[in-house]
């Protein structure tokens, strides 16, 4: 096993990992501020990619596909949140779980009449088309783009929760909504504009994801499982704990992949069981949710 | 044996269900249908994936078995005898399958059953099928089928097998001293394939750089490309299938390892092909049973493929699809052969039968029923050679149908 | 957790009491007449295979509602439960050419195993921790079954096991035959009612809906929580290991999809939709889930939208479940 080897297994699991932050940041998000559990996460990551290839199929930008698509699912989040998810804020936390398991089920079949089961081509942009070395070997120039993305937006989420009076109101209101609501904060407009953010990054992933991922109906099952995963381990709620924890798994499995293919999907179970085990919080989750 | 055990159930059953307190009244209902006109519709059973993954195979396999049932009516059915297909969903789930062939056979008294997309799903229905001495043809994928152990009197394997498309795929694209590395996916079909390659690479001189097993369903082989990258070979083989087929070479083209070594496959699909688009699968090379194209050298092919047109207007069959197809059509050609349902003169004519369907001559073997038929080796093409939008492949070979391309029955487990 | 007890509570100035004594006797012969309602089920549902599933998961969702609906603890990792029953039992014949009831057992015995390891492992973590760990443990098993292919069968599943027929007290009862299978897993789907029904009644039953209604005050009363919720979980496990073996007897296979999550999944699911905390309630959720998908699926191919529809519909509006909110408007 020689070293260029293992720094490329490192650089793979570094980049696999920002994609898994990626995958999870809108359900972190959802989950901390507003104790929703969305299992209709992989559905809106996968009609996220769906709007992306349609957005750029038509205009024929890729670009113009990046910034639109998510606006316009995070849009629909805002309707879920509106007709779906607020008649349920005084309910027991469960029943938001059953019916976004719900949503889940309309959103992939909804796909599936409109689009088919087979799902859509979809190639990566022009631009970032091709592979460039390293040194240590040859990369994906588009998989270095979405690290530089992603970064791009974990700095505006930190710029705009710790800088702006919304982001102080958030985080209060991830702490103690009842205070808030007794400080005279609408909490219902707060969580209504959240939920809409937290899907428009869900359906950013999507859109991200369509060029290395095959663009189907079913591509959002395999995401709810990662973002839990990620979740988890990082602490739920906890958007630092998502960076950290995607990182880590995406280094876990690549060197898995290495050593142990057969056990990369495993790996990530069984990583995520030992945090729960020895700090069932996670890496960085309250004590008490 | 099976028959004594029929004769003495009728007493068990009213003991057991008389003691619950359902007494006679259940006893006459439940009483098995025995009164069979000589004028009662052929029915067969067809469990297929309709929803999930591959509901595209799946809705094709559907319209190829009802042209064959359609066309045998047409021609007068057997004797006015009519043909019926019932189509179940059986959602890629192997106790979804057991459960919807149980009720194929037990309520709706089917005459035998075809179907099934996935190995697993295949399986079930073998299971459940065997039990009853009901007949069922076998359209997925497997090896394991074929074994001693999972064999059935009652069962016949209209598709191909993993050792099958693997040894035609090699023949075609391997040569002595080519460096070989394997991508395979960690579960049964994804062995059975691995093994396949490995086994004709050994025959034919070719040298094996390594092996990679991944676990079924990952999204991201990201992190397997460096280490096959590392192992330089000449030609990549990567055994696993749909979802997974797509991601990893779409990946493989992502990190440009199609620029450095030949991508094959043991089976690639039509709808697939469609579905992730000509500039990833440019080059890819992979079995098939069967291509529309064939229609310019072989005529069942042009004529099954002028039926499936004219029903379904204009639109072509693909290759699961055709599966349907050769399956009911080589069953209602024994039933006509056997002069009707009678299972055990059917498992005869099937041993018997020599067909030609759509794809040239097929007949089933005797030891394992597999069905011998030629092995296409399909080539997708670049967008710039696509004469149209159905044009995707090139026949780069046919490996005609022979037995010499299957495991020896001996391999298998059978004596003699 | 806050949902009311359905049975037997009724505001007492919208009570009748009429109808509030004829739930009174009804919940006095809740098993016996569960059982009656159920042996007519094979001639009025569309197949009898069907019916038989029905047992089996109407079974699974009450032992899964013992842990869930009456002791507050939503576990995400059943299938591993219901999925390690049916291994064993298949296994037991398979490998070891144990008869059907032994096997049974055996699938019985090896799920009480299996949730005492998982139980103590799990049952100190909360809330939605509680689910997510359940929810880990249970993949491990799931991958261990997909490797452990020499005795599982692996993705193909495990197969070979197919009981045609079973001798009991002298009798010779032919398994293949839908009828006699049906009240063959009948009698057994009554044994586990009959046992969730006496538990339920006990004064353990009166422990784990405290601690479901206020873990701390049930604490404070002096009660051993976390020994309560381990003796609720594994209880909750044996029988849905029941309900597995059962199912492997019943298809004769034993699919490896049935340690998925979606399992797990299902029996929420089937559990919500007929009401939770009820009796009755996962046995009807059991039934309206399987009788609709089948019905559905022959209409449909996209009958997964109709599900997912009523889901949503179901939790807006009917957050009770069908049995909850039939026994909300017998009291009203």
């Amino acid at each position: 096993m020689d070293l260029q080897l293992i720094g490329m297994q490192l650089l793979s699991g570094a980049v696999l990992g920002a994609v898994l932050v990626m995958t999870a940041l809108g359900f972190t998000i959802i989950f901390g501020m507003l104790g929703v559990v969305n299992f209709a996460h992989g559905a809106l990551f996968m009609v996220g990619a769906y709007a992306g290839v349609m957005v750029a199929m038509q205009t024929g930008s890729f670009w113009f596909a990046l910034l639109v698509a998510p606006i316009a699912v995070g849009a629909i989040g805002l309707l879920i949140e509106r007709f779906l998810i607020r008649p349920l804020y005084s309910r027991p936390p469960d029943d938001p779980i059953l019916l976004t398991f719900g949503l889940g089920y309309v959103l992939v079949e909804g796909v599936r009449i409109v689009f088919g089961n087979d799902g859509i081509p979809f190639s990566t942009p022009s631009a970032l088309v091709g592979v460039v070395n390293l040194g240590i070997g040859y990369f994906p120039i588009y998989r270095l783009f979405v690290i530089g993305v992603v970064a791009l937006i974990l700095v505006l989420l930190w710029l705009g929760l710790e800088k702006t009076r919304f982001g102080l109101i958030v985080r209060a209101g991830a702490r103690d909504p009842q205070i808030m609501r007794v400080l005279g904060v609408d909490m219902r407009r707060l969580w209504f504009l959240v939920f809409g953010l937290g899907i428009g990054l869900t359906a950013l992933g999507g859109v991200l994801a369509a060029p290395m991922r095959n663009v189907s109906p079913e591509m959002g099952s395999i995401v709810l499982a990662e973002a839990f995963v990620v979740t988890v381990i990082g602490g739920l709620g906890s958007i630092a704990g998502a960076v950290v924890a995607g990182i880590l798994v995406g280094l876990v499995v690549s060197m898995t992949s290495l050593f142990a293919p057969e056990m990369a999907t495993i790996s990530m179970f069984a990583l995520m069981a030992l945090v729960l085990l020895i700090r069932p919080q996670g890496l960085f989750g309250r004590a008490s949710i | 044996m099976k028959d004594k055990q029929s004769k003495s159930m009728s007493i068990n059953r009213r003991q057991v269900v008389g003691g619950i307190g359902f007494g006679a009244a259940a006893t006459l209902v439940g009483m098995p249908y025995i009164a069979r006109a000589q004028s009662e519709t052929i029915r067969i059973g067809f469990p297929t994936p309709l929803t999930g993954p591959f509901g595209a195979e799946a809705r094709d396999q559907v319209k190829s078995a009802e042209l064959a049932i359609k066309q045998f009516n047409e021609a007068g059915g057997l004797g006015g005898r009519k043909a019926e297909l019932l189509v179940r969903d059986d959602k890629l789930n192997a106790g979804e399958a057991a459960t919807r062939t149980l009720e194929l056979i037990e309520k709706d008294k089917a005459h035998a059953i075809v179907g099934a997309l996935s190995a697993a799903v295949q399986l079930a229905v073998n299971e459940v099928t065997r039990a009853r001495n009901m007949l069922y043809i076998s359209i997925s994928q497997s090896d394991t089928i074929n074994e001693v152990k999972d064999f059935s009197r009652y069962t016949f394997h209209e598709a191909l097998n993993p050792h099958m498309t693997t040894a035609a795929v090699a023949k075609h694209t391997f040569k002595k001293g080519a460096k070989v590395a394997h991508l395979a996916a960690d579960y049964a079909y994804g062995h059975e394939m691995l093994r396949g390659f490995k086994r004709a690479q050994a025959s034919i001189g070719a040298e094996s750089v390594g092996e990679i097993l991944h676990p079924l369903g990952v999204p991201d082989y990201s992190t397997f490309l460096p280490r096959i990258s590392a192992m330089k070979p000449d030609i990549l083989c990567i055994s696993n299938f749909g979802r997974d087929q797509a991601n990893s070479i779409k990946q493989a083209a992502e990190f440009g390892m199609k620029q450095q070594m030949k991508i094959v496959v043991p089976v690639i699909l039509h709808n697939q092909r469609l579905a992730v688009g000509s500039e990833v699968f440019e080059g890819v090379v992979g079995g098939a049973n069967y291509y529309w194209g064939l229609e310019e050298t072989i005529p069942s092919a042009r004529s099954f493929n002028d039926a499936f047109r004219a029903t379904n207007g204009g639109a072509i069959p693909t290759d699961y699809g055709a599966y349907g197809y050769t399956g009911v059509k080589s069953l209602l050609q024994a039933i006509t052969a056997a002069g009707g349902t009678d299972v055990d003169k059917i498992v005869a004519a099937l041993e018997g039968l020599k067909y030609d369907v759509a794809k040239g001559p097929q007949s089933y073997r005797k030891c394992d029923h597999q069905s011998v038929q030629s092995v296409l080796v399909l080539e997708s093409k670049k967008k710039a050679d696509m004469k149209n939008d159905l044009d995707l492949f090139r026949v780069a070979a046919t490996e005609q149908s022979g037995e010499a391309m299957l495991r020896t029955c001996a391999e298998l487990g059978f004596s003699g | 957790m806050t949902i009311q007890p359905l049975e037997g509570t009724s505001s007492p100035e919208q009570s009748r009491m009429a109808i509030d004594g004829l739930i009174q006797v009804a919940s006095a012969w809740r098993v016996p007449l569960t059982v009656l309602a159920l042996s007519v089920l094979p001639w009025v549902l569309p197949s009898k295979a069907l019916a038989v599933n029905v047992l089996i998961y109407g079974t699974f969702a009450v032992g899964y509602n013992l842990l869930f609906g009456y002791t507050g603890l939503l576990s995400f990792g059943h299938a591993a439960f219901f999925g390690g029953g049916a291994y064993l039992t298949g296994m037991s014949i398979v490998h070891f050419g144990f008869n059907w009831l032994a096997a049974l057992s055996a699938g019985i015995v090896g799920a009480l195993l299996l949730s005492v390891v998982m139980g103590v492992l799990s049952i100190r973590t909360r809330g939605i921790y509680f689910s997510m760990v359940t929810l880990a443990l249970a993949q491990l098993v799931y991958y261990t079954a997909l490797q452990a292919s020499s005795w599982t069968g692996g993705e193909n599943g495990l197969r070979g096991f197919t009981v045609s027929k079973i001798d009991v007290a002298g009798l010779r009862i032919d398994f293949l035959n839908p009828l006699h299978k049906y009240y063959v897993v009948l009698v057994f789907t009554a044994l586990a009612l009959w046992l969730v029904s006496r538990v339920l009644n006990s004064s353990f039953g009166a422990v784990i809906e405290a601690i479901r209604e206020n873990e701390g005050r049930a604490r404070a009363c002096g009660y051993d929580v976390e020994r309560t919720k381990l003796l609720s979980f594994i209880l909750s496990g044996g029988i849905c290991g029941l309900a597995g073996g059962l199912s492997a007897l019943h298809l004769a296979i034993v699919p490896l999809d049935t340690l998925h999550y979606h399992t797990s999944g299902l029996v929420v699911m089937m559990t919500l939709l007929g009401g939770m905390g009820s009796f009755f309630g996962p046995f009807v959720g059991a039934l309206a889930f399987l009788v609709m998908e089948d019905v559905l699926s022959l209409w449909t191919a996209h009958w997964q939208l109709f599900v997912g529809a009523i889901f949503i519909l179901f939790v807006l509006f009917l957050p009770k479940g069908i049995w909850g909110t039939i026994m909300g408007l017998g009291v009203r």
